[in-house]
C-alpha cells in the first residue's frame, strides 16, 4: 500500500448515542473534510460504535505545551474543595 | 420467514423464481470478490477500509439471497454449496461485476454503474410481492445508497481532478460502459418477474439508473458514452473470460479442503 501522498491529517471525534459527548477516537488522512468524513465513517464506525461524526484539519487544533503543565495543571491538585463531592446523584443517571 | 408467513395473503403472494434470486445474489457475490482482492493494495489504507467495508455489505446480500435460491431449489443446497461449489456457467451475474479491477478508477467506475442499478432496483424490491425478497432488498437499499455516495463522490474527484485522472477515469468509464446494456435488457425471465409482481420493469430501473449516472457524470465533467451495439449475457449463464479465474481464486478453498472451518 502506498502512504498517502500529500493528504494532511483530521481527527475524529464520534457520538456513541444520543445525548452524549462527541470522543476523540483517532485520525485518518483525507484529501479534504468531505473525505475525511466517510473515511471517518469506514474507519470508525464499522462495528456500530457512532451515530455522528465530527472531523477537524489537526492544524486547527492549537494544543498546550507538556512543558507548561506544571504551571497550567499542578495548582489544581490541593484544591480537592473543587470537587463537588457532596451531591447525591441519582442512580437513573448514567452519563453525568 | 415473518410471522404472518401463514396468513392467506402471504400464501396466494408469487415466489420469486431461482433463477431470478440467483441473478441478484450472484452480482452481489461476485462484485464483493472484486472488491476484496483490494484489501491491502488499495492507495490509502482508508480507501482500503472502505472498499472491503462494501464487499462485506454486498457479501452479505448474497449470503441472503443464496440462502433463499437454496431454500427455492428444495434440493438441500445451502449459501456455501451455490457460492462455491457451482460451475462458471450456472453463475448469473451480470458480467459487469465480474470484469477485473483494473485501477482505482476502474473499479470506481464499475462501481458506480453497479451501485446506481441496485439503488432504483433495490428500492422497487423492497416492493415485490414476494415478502422474503422484499426483506431482503430493504436491508439491502441502506447499505447500496452508503455505495453509490461513495462511489458518487470518487468518481466526481477523479473525473474533475487531473488532466491524467479525468482521461483515465473517461477511458474506464468507455470500456465499461457496454456491459450496462444488459443490466436493462429485458428476457423472458425479466418479462414474466414484472408480469407476477415480484420484480420490477428493467425499463424503469434504467430511467433512474441513467438519471442518477448522468448528474454524476455531469458534475465529474465526464461524457456519457454512446450506447453500444454488442450486449454480455451473464445474467443467463454466458460470461467474460474473467469469470472462471475470479472462480477459481474463490473457491479454491472449500474444495481443496470441503467444509473446512476456521
Amino acid at each position: 500500500m502506498h502512504p498517502n501522498p500529500d493528504w494532511p491529517l483530521y481527527e475524529i471525534f464520534v457520538r456513541a448515542r444520543g445525548g452524549l459527548d462527541h470522543k476523540h477516537v483517532g485520525s485518518v488522512h483525507a484529501a479534504d473534510a468531505a473525505m475525511a468524513l466517510e473515511h471517518a465513517r469506514d474507519v470508525y464506525t464499522r462495528r456500530l460504535e457512532g451515530v455522528s461524526v465530527w472531523v477537524v484539519r489537526s492544524t486547527d487544533i492549537l494544543a498546550s505545551d507538556p512543558a507548561e503543565a506544571d504551571a497550567l495543571f499542578e495548582p489544581a491538585r490541593d484544591k480537592v474543595y473543587r470537587h463537588p463531592t457532596f451531591y447525591d446523584i441519582p442512580k437513573e443517571v448514567e452519563t453525568l | 420467514m415473518s410471522a404472518t408467513g401463514d396468513s392467506a395473503a402471504n400464501r396466494d403472494a408469487p415466489g420469486a423464481p431461482l433463477e431470478y434470486v440467483l441473478r441478484l445474489g450472484d452480482t452481489a457475490l461476485v462484485l464483493a470478490q472484486r472488491l476484496g482482492e483490494w484489501i491491502g493494495h488499495a492507495p490509502a489504507i482508508e480507501e482500503d477500509l472502505g472498499l472491503a467495508n462494501t464487499a462485506l455489505d454486498l457479501l452479505g446480500q448474497a449470503r441472503l439471497l443464496l440462502a433463499y435460491a437454496g431454500e427455492i431449489e428444495g434440493r438441500g443446497r445451502g449459501e456455501d454449496d451455490l457460492a462455491f461449489l457451482r460451475e462458471e456457467s450456472a453463475f448469473r451475474n451480470a458480467t459487469l461485476a465480474e470484469m477485473p479491477n483494473g485501477d482505482f478508477g476502474d473499479t470506481i467506475v464499475r462501481q458506480l454503474l453497479l451501485d446506481a442499478y441496485q439503488v432504483p432496483l433495490y428500492e422497487r424490491l423492497s416492493a415485490s410481492r414476494d415478502p422474503r425478497l422484499a426483506e431482503i432488498a430493504a436491508k439491502a437499499l441502506k447499505e447500496s445508497r452508503y455505495h453509490l455516495r461513495y462511489s458518487s463522490g470518487w468518481v466526481v474527484r477523479l473525473g474533475d481532478g487531473t488532466e491524467e485522472s479525468h482521461a483515465r477515469v473517461q477511458a474506464s468509464l468507455e470500456r465499461l460502459w457496454p456491459y450496462t446494456l444488459e443490466l436493462f435488457d429485458a428476457d423472458e425471465l425479466d418479462r414474466a418477474v414484472v408480469a407476477s409482481g415480484v420484480g420490477p420493469d428493467p425499463r424503469a430501473v434504467e430511467q433512474d439508473w441513467s438519471i442518477r449516472v448522468d448528474a454524476v457524470l455531469a458534475e465529474a465533467t465526464l461524457a456519457r458514452p454512446a450506447t453500444a451495439r454488442y450486449r454480455w449475457y451473464g445474467k443467463q449463464g454466458r460470461h467474460s473470460e474473467h469469470l472462471g479465474h475470479l472462480l477459481a481464486e474463490m473457491q479454491h478453498l472449500p474444495r481443496v479442503h470441503p467444509g473446512a472451518r476456521w
